[in-house]
């Protein structure tokens, strides 16, 4: 099917030249796998098939092919990537917060230590939200109606020990509560939560920014805040630091190497990555899908991964989720 | 009227051709894929996500909805000829149909099946049209203690799939109850039975334990028969292959009832397209003419399920396209859809885009009649496969089964589980323990558990608030009608005659 004219081939011969020799890439690597650890249509696996469109249209690679790998928020991915591609410096996986959670409840004997950190992608700030009609108005009232009585409280988001749950459970330690006692209802998937929130079912409702945006506009919702620095730009909603709570959290995605890669071959990938995300091709897809770039490059990603890992786990230790 | 003229400019949307193309595309690959276990719709609309970043939405949005329907009617075919559910909502499909067809009757399942879909997807599209705003607020109102006194509701009345004894029915589905523990709790985040094989923590795949459960353990059952290709001959055509004048006659109202069922639970945002078809086959056996068929190929108990399952794919349209909340898988990936074009559904979308959402349900009503004009001719030919030998046949299941179940998911454990299940189901066959219960106890189990848990979490504990739901309230009182009335009716005709005496 496709066969090139020479003049094509000449084009495409010398496109490559100059890509090699603008990057300080010897040559184009012929062809990068992305894996997502989870099943198609889901954030990872969107972000990988982003990635996979990005990379080869920029012609930052030859080919790049994603593979699914679902189950367990990732931690049978993780495994499989870990002992099929150790050394191959052509494999990428993509990980998140989620799998932070997922590795640690599930005591999970492949954890990210075994992987390369290659960059921090993309983010989504969290969000704390009320039905239109509720009494609660500010983050101040949701202090109050916790210190009252922290198991009145209702909250509804996703799945349990998931990053809605360590939202709720880390504001309610900032309201003073122990965060154990959070009545925290778990659903599975967006549209259940959501209509508990919508009907004010819960007291609260805990997600993804982007979620409530529509119904905030449509005036069903109200906005309590969300978890993003103050001064972050383009966010739909008021911060919580910005009314006086220090409460910063994103569900974070970034992507990772194989181990046991040299320290060349992880340099290379970084550059690879970092040509990806400050493409036009890259931009234009975050803002369809409305993900904050939130790139952090290798060193400053592994620095941040450490301390994310030490506060999810302390969390979910508080939780009562992950034992000692 | 205002409804109408902006359907009539959907329709001019929709039958533009490059949209038709669009359409008989989705509805081909969605039959193919419903036809397959394990592959459904909603992992097929999330690999051709990215390749239609390109395109022009409304078309990609009407080749998703092609999908979409084409996967409920693509699961019915394989259900009621190899006794092998390609989708969840048409287990209860392969209960009579597989039977029918084993009678001769294969022509006249599939075609009440495709029919009545055709029917049920019609009028739930049209009530889509109409109410679609007004029933996404009923039906988010909707909260836990309601859908756990539903779950209530469902439970009683599967024991209709029990067969002849209610012990061994009981005892099956706490084998199902028990298979859908498997996995991390959803409310605690704790693994359940899993012993910690990580693959298992996800929970049990409900079209892997069908297909394990009836195909697998049917091809052994028919192996392990002495001499099995002559017993229980299965007979390719007998009599018409159409649907005679009676088989329309014990159809229509069940396909009628059936849409009745599948699409207000369909537009629920936890109902699922299962539960009405449950509830709509248990509704047929009782209303039935003939009861005593029921076993053995009752075509009311093909017609209800069929309809029940197309008419909660339009429910399920309902909350997605009014509140931008998704119910299925499928609809959650379609969602992905529309956010890919920038399109946020919503209360909004109808005004802010109304082209698009307005072609979109015109295009299912395309889609709805490309269907039945693609399947019913085919109708001669799928019922040739009945005419292969059967251990030709059973062989081809046998590979059928695992190949879709492997490439749904790769793994080695999941083919592992369901060798064992057909083992179970093997064993649970020759000593006549009826198989759906096991099914059903494990798509219900789960869902009333967490609804129960979930309803007493809010409350704080207080159990009285599965009696102060007014809608929880009247479906607790329609179990107990259920349960009792039949008992009840029993000795009141039994008096009666003994009056009569």
């Amino acid at each position: 099917m496709a066969t090139l004219t020479r003049r094509e081939a000449l084009a495409l011969g010398s496109a490559i030249l100059t890509a090699a020799a603008s990057g300080s890439l010897q040559a184009l690597p012929s062809e990068l796998k992305i894996m997502a650890p989870a099943a198609p249509g889901g954030g990872w696996d969107q972000t990988a098939r982003v990635m996979q469109g990005v990379l080869t249209a920029e012609r930052i690679v030859r080919s790049a092919q994603v593979t699914n790998v679902a189950g367990a928020g990732g931690i049978i991915g993780i495994a499989q990537f870990v002992n099929g591609s150790k050394g191959d410096p052509t494999a990428l996986m993509v990980s998140g917060f989620v799998m932070v959670g997922a590795i640690l409840m599930n005591r999970a004997p492949v954890t990210l230590d075994a992987v390369t950190p290659i960059a921090r992608l993309t983010g989504e700030w969290q969000a704390l939200v009320v039905a239109a009609n509720s009494p609660i108005k500010t983050p101040q009232d949701l202090i109050a109606a916790i210190k009252a009585d922290v198991t009145k409280v209702s909250w509804g988001g996703g799945s349990a020990g998931g990053v809605d749950h360590i939202t709720a459970a880390m504001f309610a330690g900032l309201a003073g509560a122990d965060g154990s006692k959070v009545n925290y209802i778990a659903h599975s998937g967006g549209g259940e939560a959501m209509a508990a929130i919508l009907s004010n079912r819960v007291t609260v409702g805990v997600g993804g920014g982007s979620e409530f945006e529509q119904h905030v506009k449509g005036r069903r919702l109200r906005w309590i805040g969300l978890t993003a620095p103050q001064g972050t730009a383009g966010l739909p909603g008021p911060t919580l630091s910005e009314q006086g709570i220090k409460l910063e959290l994103q569900n974070w995605r970034g992507v990772f190497a194989a181990p046991g890669i040299t320290e060349a071959q992880r340099a290379e990938l970084g550059q690879l990555v970092e040509r990806m995300v400050k493409s036009k091709g890259w931009a234009d897809q975050l803002s369809a899908k409305g993900w904050q770039d939130t790139y952090l490059g290798a060193s400053a990603f592994e620095a941040f991964l450490k301390e994310e890992i030490a506060r999810v786990s302390g969390v979910l230790g508080q939780l009562g989720l992950v034992r000692a | 009227m205002e409804t109408l003229s902006l359907l009539g400019n959907g329709l001019a949307i929709a039958v533009q051709p490059m949209n038709l193309l669009f359409a008989l595309v989705g509805v081909i690959l969605g039959t193919a894929v419903g036809v397959l276990p394990g592959i459904g719709p909603a992992m097929t609309v999330a690999l051709l996500l990215p390749i239609t970043f390109k395109m022009d939405p409304a078309g990609s949005l009407i080749m998703f909805a092609g999908i979409y329907y084409g996967g409920m009617y693509g699961g019915s075919t394989t259900s009621i000829l190899l006794n092998t559910p390609g989708e969840s909502s048409s287990i209860v499909t392969a209960l009579e149909g597989n039977r029918m067809a084993r009678a001769g009757r294969g022509g006249a399942a599939l075609a009440t099946a495709a029919i009545g879909s055709f029917v049920a997807g019609t009028i739930a599209t049209a009530l889509l049209t109409i109410f679609a705003p007004f029933l996404a607020e009923v039906a988010i109102a909707f909260g836990p203690e309601d859908y756990f006194a539903l779950m209530l509701v469902a439970f009683i009345t599967v024991s209709a799939t029990f067969g002849s004894s209610r012990l061994r029915g009981l005892t099956s589905l706490a084998i199902g109850l028990t298979l859908g523990l498997v996995g991390i709790d959803k409310l605690t985040g704790q693994a359940r039975l899993s012993f910690g094989v990580p693959d298992l923590l996800d929970g049990l795949e409900v079209t892997t334990v069908a297909v394990a459960m009836f195909a697998v353990g049917e091809a052994m059952a028919v192996a392990s028969q002495k001499g099995g290709a002559d017993d229980g001959k299965v007979e390719p055509i007998r009599g018409s292959l159409w649907m005679t004048k009676e088989d329309w006659k014990r159809s229509w109202l069940p396909w009628l009832r059936g849409t009745a069922f599948g699409f207000p639970i369909g537009a629920l945002p936890a109902g699922g397209a299962e539960v009405p078809t449950f509830l709509s086959y248990a509704t047929e056996k009782r209303l039935s003419k003939h009861p005593e068929e029921f076993g053995h190929g009752a075509i009311e108990g093909v017609a209800g399920p069929e309809a029940a399952n197309n008419a909660s794919a339009a429910g399920t349209l309902v909350p997605l396209l009014t509140l931008g909340i998704p119910t299925s898988a499928t609809a959650a990936i379609m969602l992905a859809g529309f956010q890919q074009y920038n399109l946020q559904p919503g209360p909004l979308l109808f005004v802010t885009s109304a082209d698009v959402v307005w072609g979109l349900i015109a295009s299912l009503f395309i889609a709805n009649t490309m269907l039945i004009v693609l399947n019913l001719p085919l109708v001669g030919l799928w019922v040739r496969l009945l005419s292969i030998p059967r251990p030709w046949l059973y062989g081809g299941i046998l590979v059928f089964a695992t190949v879709g179940v492997l490439a749904a998911k790769g793994s080695l454990v999941e083919l592992t589980l369901v060798l064992v299940l057909g083992l179970l189901a093997f064993a649970m066959r020759r000593f006549d323990y009826p198989i759906a219960p096991v099914v059903v106890g494990m798509i219900l189990g789960p869902m009333a558990e967490t609804q129960l848990r979930r309803a007493l979490q809010i409350s704080n504990g207080d159990a009285t608030v599965l009696l102060t739901s007014p809608i929880s309230a009247t479906l607790l009182v329609v179990a107990v009608v259920a349960l009792f009335g039949p008992l009840l009716w029993a000795r009141l005709g039994w008096r009666m005659k003994s009056d009569e005496d």
